[in-house]
């Protein structure tokens, strides 16, 4: 848990090494000086996550009732509901599916934009510009973007228009709103800008020798990009990873507004608790989602040591 | 005027344009006038009182806030939550608002809590005149359906701070009725290919794929449940307190429509039902009558079509949080008094809404208003909405008539169950199938 908020402490290698000299010269000092760096973001990380997370816990071994919403007690009655019921492994299945097409489709396109602006467009101004373009979708509410589907997918909206003009089909598509598609859609729309950013950031610091070296020794393209500047990137796709799985697994606005609500969502499930007063239960989903999503990232840490690669 | 001076270097920045300018004195006019507002001392308390309202939004209009300032120099700041969060903070945070504005059916979550303080009923000065549906429970004469978490059941407390309900009428009221209505089904009769006249064809195949349901379980189980028996697949004991099995059968019925296309979508919000009903998305799904009456004002023709099995009534009230005292609690009396006294009752009227003493409204509606309203007769004018727009044309009917025939044909109420945490559960297992 410690290792992405130390790489945030240190965002340059070049910083560290010059802290590693200070280090050196004064050794008393350096001894606490590091303390004091890590002190704010630690105390930050202690108040607004570590306890409330501790206080999740316990409360996900509470009991409750409709007019006694918190009872202190200790019982696995909600962890039992909750790996007992069959509705939460198909969420799991749904989200995990969801996840993955989501994950797929926004690595692939964010290597191929970041790998556009990084080594096509040649002006910092406008790559810097075009990079902000791609935060567009984050210019909205929910509200707004909420609306605005339904005349592009709906039932009589323009997309539908158009394949019935064409011919392409008889009857109005339904599938492309309200749907897992419709969800999909909307992940990769607003979630590729995550994939993107950490992606470019590797790319620019590829030595441009390295691929010119490549190229001087006989490389095709493709193989430029297959075997310099993939490997390279390595901690960005990693990095964008998971951020984009974390989100999307956690999700419940999305789902709900482009799903129609009928897409199932563990954020969704647990929001339901939460509207009716069911704290307990909705703890102890959450904790299970916690440690399947620090699985998931705990196995992508395992496949790219991302420290090693920054 | 920090926000005013922000505003005029922005218009530095970006080079002082005419109508930037123009902004920037709108703007620094806007914010002398307020400031003289709130300068000047109301007629009537010493110093401005503020009363702070949390509650689901359908009676947070900014008019009755600006009237209440003008007749009593009240200053009302609206909190507005969905009904599940406005629920959820009456319950956790009641030091964060001095009045609430909650649905009747909420009562049963928060009451217990001790939360709420009982209301002097002598000190509410049109009490008597009070609708007797939440005092008595009888509605011209007759009993209501007690079915689901009827008004008068959660109407009063055993004492001041009591944390338990009383059967009959006591001089404590746990919160004073503002707007209640009878719900049905909202149609879109342009896009609905024949007569709809029962609940069941919300689940009927002949709309499939454009239908919708409210993801509120309180609310959502109780279409369901009208939906199911006026299909004559269950015959509930009682669909506002249903048991394990009953509720188990009705998810069942559900889930199987929705694995075969029935709905369309679930909304929670009121402008996703607007959305989904103006876009033709879905034709035929359960409405709140200002949506219906928004569907119109966009021109477009919706219906709440009065069903034969009856309505699902709803109703909200004001309570004051136990922590209000002295000159607050005075001050929240008088703004309830001030609420039952017609101009507010008169205003939510127009919404399609009924207020809890009509005699007062009355006063400030024009007959041709009231006629259309409450009494189920044709407009001699067009009819207005609180905000101008036109929503019934001369000559119209309001549907489902007078008050009398809709109030009078409610089947049941917004509910919660007994079984409530095992109906959320279930009803989970409903939206992820």
């Amino acid at each position: 848990m410690s290792q992405p908020e130390q790489n945030s402490a240190l965002p340059e290698a070049g910083t560290r090494r010059r802290g590693s000299g200070y280090h050196w010269s004064t050794p008393s000092a350096s001894r606490i000086a590091p303390y004091l760096q890590v002190a704010p973001i630690s105390a930050v990380f202690l108040f607004f996550f570590l306890i409330p997370v501790i206080l999740v816990i316990v409360i996900s071994f509470f009991n409750y009732q409709t007019y006694d919403i918190l009872i202190p007690d200790f019982t696995l009655m909600n962890y039992q509901d909750v790996f007992s019921s069959s509705v939460t492994y198909k969420t799991y299945w749904t989200t995990v599916k969801l996840s993955f097409i989501v994950w797929a489709v926004t690595l692939v396109l964010g290597f191929t934009i970041s790998y556009f602006l990084v080594f096509h467009v040649r002006s910092r101004s406008r790559q810097v510009v075009l990079l902000l373009l791609c935060t567009i979708p984050f210019w909205t509410s929910d509200e707004i973007r909420m609306i605005s589907w339904i005349p592009l997918l709906g039932r009589d909206g323009v997309v539908n228009n158009f394949l019935l003009a064409t011919g392409i089909v008889k009857q109005p598509v339904e599938w492309l709103l309200y749907s897992q598609f419709a969800v999909v859609l909307g992940y990769v729309h607003l979630y590729t800008v995550f994939m993107i950013v950490p992606i470019f950031n590797s790319m620019m610091r590829i030595d441009k020798s390295l691929v010119e070296a490549a190229v001087d020794a006989g490389a095709k393209g493709w193989q430029v990009v297959l075997n310099v500047v993939l490997p390279l990137s390595k901690s960005g796709l990693a990095i964008g990873s998971i951020f984009v799985i974390s989100i999307v697994m956690g999700d419940f606005v999305t789902v709900n507004v482009l799903g129609g609500g009928q897409v199932a969502s563990i954020g969704k499930e647990i929001v339901t608790d939460l509207s009716s007063l069911q704290f307990p239960p909705a703890a102890a989903e959450s904790m299970v989602l916690l440690a399947f999503v620090i699985m998931l990232i705990a196995a992508l840490v395992k496949i790219v040591d991302i420290r090693k690669e920054l | 005027m920090s926000d005013n001076n922000r505003k005029n270097e922005g218009n530095e920045h970006g080079g002082l344009s005419r109508r930037g300018f123009l902004k920037g004195v709108a703007v620094a006019g806007g914010v002398a006038a307020i400031g003289g507002i709130n300068g000047i001392p109301s007629v009537r308390a010493s110093e401005p009182v503020v009363l702070r309202l949390l509650g689901t939004g359908v009676t947070h209009y900014k008019e009755i806030a600006d009237q209440a300032k003008k007749d009593l120099g009240i200053t009302i700041e609206f909190t507005t939550l969905n009904s599940d969060d406005a629920l959820k903070r009456a319950i956790t945070q009641p030091s964060s608002f001095d009045l609430l504005d909650t649905e009747y059916f909420a009562l049963k979550k928060i009451i217990p809590s001790g939360n709420l303080r009982g209301m002097d009923v002598k000190r509410i000065k049109h009490y008597e005149d009070i609708v007797s549906i939440f005092t008595t429970g009888k509605f011209n004469g007759r009993m209501v359906s007690p079915q689901g978490t009827a008004p008068f059941e959660v109407s009063y407390l055993d004492g001041e701070f009591g944390r338990k309900f009383s059967a009959k009428p006591t001089e404590w009221m746990t919160v004073v009725p503002t707007v209640y209505n009878a719900d049905t089904l909202g149609i879109r009769p342009d896009l609905v290919p024949r007569p709809v006249s029962s609940w069941a064809d919300l689940l009927s195949p002949d709309f499939k794929g454009k239908t919708a349901i409210i993801n509120v379980p309180s609310v959502g189980i109780m279409d369901a449940a009208m939906a199911i028996e006026a299909m004559g697949k269950i015959h509930y004991r009682d669909k506002g307190n249903m048991t394990r099995g009953e509720i188990d059968k009705t998810i069942d019925i559900l889930t199987a429509a929705k694995k075969q296309g029935q709905f369309r979508a679930f909304w929670k919000d009121f402008n996703e039902s607007v959305n989904l009903m103006a876009s033709g998305e879905v034709v035929l799904q359960s409405m709140w009558s200002p949506a219906v009456s928004k569907v119109r004002e966009m021109g477009i023709p919706c219906k709440y079509q009065a069903l034969k099995e009856g309505y699902r009534g709803w109703g909200i009230g004001l309570g004051i949080p136990s922590h209000v005292k002295g000159k607050t609690l005075d001050a929240a009396y008088e703004f309830i008094n001030w609420y039952l006294s017609g101009w507010a009752g008169a205003f939510l009227s127009r919404q399609g809404y009924y207020t809890a003493v009509p005699e007062t409204t009355k006063q400030f509606m024009s007959p041709d208003e009231w006629g259309y309203w409450m009494d189920g007769k044709p407009a001699i004018g067009s009819i207005l909405s609180p905000t101008g727009q036109k929503v019934g044309a001369p000559g119209s009917i309001r549907d489902g008539g007078s008050f009398d025939q809709r109030m009078g044909a409610v089947a049941c109420w917004n509910t919660v169950m007994d079984e409530d945490r095992y109906l959320v559960r279930r009803w989970n297992d409903f939206v992820s199938a």
